[in-house]
């Protein structure tokens, strides 16, 4: 079902990743997926698992749950691992038909698979630790020098504020229109693409209609609690580095530094 | 005499037909010469049927929409006057039917906080308020949730503590419950009860549940963009027949009251609860 | 016959999980032809969940849903048939109009049945009178009209397909009391003419009194009682333990069964509440004399 979809879900906790400062997650993230790229060898690669299995012990997240946020990646990773096994040039293992299998295909899908799974369960961890707000707020003072070249940087973490807090909203809203309209007896299942592409209207339109209605609510909500835009604004959470926080930086630049000198060591 | 917090004079409003494809078509009036104090401190209840004005008289409360003719003054300041809009918002808050399209951040205490946000409370006194205002409407544990997790009513608690917050003299809550189901209703109605008896806030409450209604101090009926009656509740119920006539409902006591009259069996209607029903019920059952 | 038969429905969420519920727990039920139900029970109660599962939205955990006969489950059933027969009106149902017009908004369901033209435009004229919509706002688009015209609207597209039964979950909700005294006055006299099963979900006991001849009540995911009305409202004391408000006038009767006054207390609605008077006075009025 819909609801399943877990993306930008928080998950509130008093962990120490949960309470490091939001700016030194994502650039810490930032550092996280620059190891797992630049790493050209499997012993490279499990520097930067060992981190995020670290990372992920101290977070005390459900282990269900880190597993929950690879779902909706499953095509790309069958998809990738095929395209690798089946095409890339080598040893050959064992032949299926016309296809063959070969060591490097099957070295290189495990390499891409192992790292594109890292790649979301250190992704899934910042947003399970960070709440939307948090993050979204991070981001706008991230940000914020960019506000001299006249970059609307509030206006965009406004709009991604209320996109995150209206998703599960309309999720369950869309649920519940296209069970209304399957008991009218819409078919969605079969059909051609085509079909089955007009078969939606049903689905958008009313969805739409809501979406429009719903903004034009919150509009005259917000401006009725004083909204003015981002100028002097003051904010309930106050961000404040740490010691902790400049520890972990430090940490993660460590790890990365060990997965360039491996790679110049193996390469 | 008690001091006024919001006064309407003289209010007409109708919507502009700039939009629609005959400009010359007559506007429909919505609102026709309303006149209506609110004195500080006050429960009144805003009563009448959909398409009544109820709600529009409500949004000129806080400036959301401007008279067409007559004036507005909330704390004495003209609504018209966009200068001090913000001084109106923060005496006059508003909080509106659906709670879902009112609540901006997906954290409880940090849509709570929102208007302070802007209207640039230092974050030690934000603190304060938010926890005070979660406090006042019972939420405060659930601060920390996220609001797609909480029932309609608490979700409408969150609402009103996000207004709260901003220490208001007054709260107008247009049809706050007409989406909840009987336990979210009560929860709000009785937040909203407290909020007024024991902080004092005056309360402006838009409905067209005659028993929310019925716990007010006043009830103002409201019919086709005017007032038709002002007075206590149970000298508004006992009006029975012009209740019915508007398309409002009385409490099922008072009309049972209201057929026993017509039997001849009472001469006296002003019953609106249970244990004065019961009383006069048995002096006619065993006279 | 029974048209909806139910054998130890039950259903539970999220089997395996922390958030495990079970929202219907061994449910049986018959409902007969022609009858109007009233269901209460507070939110969480399953009531929503149980109507879900009589059209097959929803598919039972375990236990069976029987249709007219028919095991909807069964192999040989086509689940889409089923719901042409048990027509279900959401909460709100107005959110998913979506057409242009009326007309066609109305003509979904009954297109979607496979019928023939002029059957479908007999049935979208028929039963846009039954809900009080004008012939001249069947070509107007439904986002043109108000609250109320729009809700008449989306239930005349479920009413249209002319189920055997009709679901309405909490068709009066928002509205103020002329719009539900509306609504409810046209989905009986539905109920009327097409002789069919009427199901209605409601918060309010007291618009259930007025219209229904049984009442179900459900509670925490089980049937509490399945009765006609008066009988349930002699349980009023049950109701209010279980969170249920009874009517203000059965209350009032109840508390003046309890100070000693030999009354009836199935009494919810103030017309017969004026005739239990009467008849009591006539009465002790006759052993006086």
């Amino acid at each position: 079902m819909l609801k399943d979809i877990t993306i930008g879900q928080y998950f509130p906790g008093k962990s120490v990743v949960h309470k490091l400062d939001p700016r030194f997650k994502i650039i810490i993230t930032g550092i996280f997926i620059a190891m797992l790229f630049s790493a050209d060898s499997f012993t490279a690669l499990v520097v930067g698992i060992v981190f995020l299995i670290v990372s992920f012990l101290l977070s005390k997240i459900p282990f269900k749950l880190m597993l929950k946020s690879l779902k909706p990646i499953i095509p790309i990773i069958i998809f990738t691992s095929v395209l690798n096994i089946f095409f890339l040039d080598g040893v050959v293992l064992f032949k299926l038909g016309f296809l063959k299998v070969t060591y490097e295909g099957l070295r290189t899908s495990a390499f891409m698979i192992i790292r594109i799974i890292a790649l979301i369960m250190g992704s899934s961890l910042l947003t399970y630790t960070t709440s939307p707000i948090t993050l979204t707020d991070a981001i706008e003072r991230l940000l914020s020098p960019l506000k001299k070249i006249k970059l609307p940087v509030h206006e965009l973490a406004m709009m991604m504020t209320i996109a995150l807090r209206f998703i599960p909203t309309l999720i369950e809203e869309t649920d519940k229109i296209m069970s209304a309209q399957k008991a009218r007896g819409a078919d969605m299942e079969s059909g051609s693409l085509l079909q089955r592409a007009k078969a939606l209207t049903p689905i958008l339109i009313p969805l739409f209609v809501s979406a429009f209605r719903r903004a034009e609510e919150l509009a005259v909500a917000m401006e009725c609690r004083c909204y003015q835009g981002g100028d002097g604004r003051t904010r309930l959470r106050q961000l404040k580095s740490t010691g902790g926080d400049y520890f972990a930086l430090g940490l993660s630049i460590v790890f990365l530094d060990i997965v360039l000198l491996i790679n110049c060591m193996t390469g | 005499m008690q001091e006024k917090i919001i006064s309407a004079e003289n209010v007409d409003f109708h919507y502009s037909n700039e939009f629609e494809e005959n400009e010359n078509a007559p506007v429909k009036q919505v609102l026709k010469g309303v006149s209506l104090d609110i004195k500080k401190g006050e429960f009144t209840a805003i009563l009448g049927h959909n398409g009544s004005g109820k709600s529009t008289i409500a949004k000129h409360m806080n400036a959301i929409l401007l008279p067409c003719g007559g004036k507005v003054y909330v704390d004495g300041i003209d609504t018209s006057d966009e200068e001090r809009l913000f001084d109106i918002r923060q005496s006059v808050g508003m909080v509106f039917q659906n709670p879902d399209n009112q609540i901006v951040a997906t954290i409880v205490e940090e849509d709570v906080a929102f208007a302070l946000e802007n209207l640039g409370v230092p974050p030690y006194e934000m603190r304060e308020r938010v926890d005070d205002a979660l406090k006042s409407v019972g939420m405060y544990e659930y601060r920390e949730h996220s609001p797609h997790q909480l029932s309609g009513g608490q979700k409408q608690r969150i609402a009103i503590a996000g207004i709260i917050a901003m220490r208001p003299d007054c709260i107008v809550l247009d049809e706050p419950t007409a989406m909840l189901d009987p336990h979210g209703r009560r929860s709000v109605l009785k937040t909203i009860r407290k909020l007024n008896r024991e902080f004092g806030i005056t309360i402006v409450l838009i409905t067209h549940y005659m028993d929310e209604a019925a716990q007010a101090d006043r009830i103002v009926v409201m019919d086709n963009g005017e007032i038709v009656m002002d007075n206590v509740p149970k000298e508004v119920f006992s009006n029975v027949e012009l209740m019915k006539k508007i398309g409002l409902d009385v409490p099922q006591v008072t009309e049972l009251m209201y057929l026993l009259t017509q039997c001849g069996l009472l001469s006296d209607t002003h019953i609106i609860d249970e244990e004065e029903c019961t009383e006069a019920l048995i002096k006619i059952l065993t006279a | 016959m029974a048209v909806i038969k139910t054998e130890n429905l039950t259903y539970t969420y999220s089997i395996g999980t922390p958030f495990e519920k079970t929202a219907v727990d061994s449910v049986n039920l018959d409902i007969e032809e022609g009858e109007f139900v009233g269901i209460i029970g507070h939110t969480g109660s399953g009531k929503s969940t149980l109507i879900q599962h009589l059209n097959g939205l929803v598919k039972p955990t375990s236990g069976k849903v029987i249709i007219d006969g028919d095991d909807i489950w069964s192999k040989d059933v086509k689940i889409r048939d089923i719901r042409f027969k048990v027509g279900l009106v959401f909460q709100y149902p107005e959110y998913q109009i979506f057409e242009e017009t009326v007309y066609k908004d109305i003509a979904f369901g009954p297109k979607n049945m496979g019928l023939p033209d002029d059957e479908i435009d007999r049935r979208i004229r028929e039963t846009a009178e039954l809900v009080g919509l004008h012939k001249e706002n069947l070509d107007k688009s439904p986002f043109e009209l108000s609250g109320g015209q729009k809700r008449r609207v989306a239930i005349a597209g479920v009413m249209a397909m002319e189920p055997k039964v009709l679901i309405l979950d909490e068709p009066t909700a928002g509205l103020d009391p002329k719009g539900r005294d509306k609504i409810l006055g046209q989905i009986k006299e539905y109920q009327r003419q097409k002789k069919s099963t009427v199901l209605l979900v409601s918060h309010s006991m007291e618009d259930v009194a007025k219209f229904a001849d049984k009442i179900l009540v459900m509670n925490k995911a089980r049937v509490f009682c399945y009765e006609d009305t008066p009988e349930v409202f002699k349980r009023a004391e049950e109701l209010t333990e279980i969170g249920l408000a009874v009517p203000q006038i059965t209350r009032v009767f109840n508390r003046l069964k309890q100070s000693g006054i030999d009354i009836r207390t199935d009494v919810y609605t103030t017309e017969f509440a004026k005739k239990t008077i009467l008849e009591y006075l006539e009465k002790r009025g006759e052993s006086h004399a």
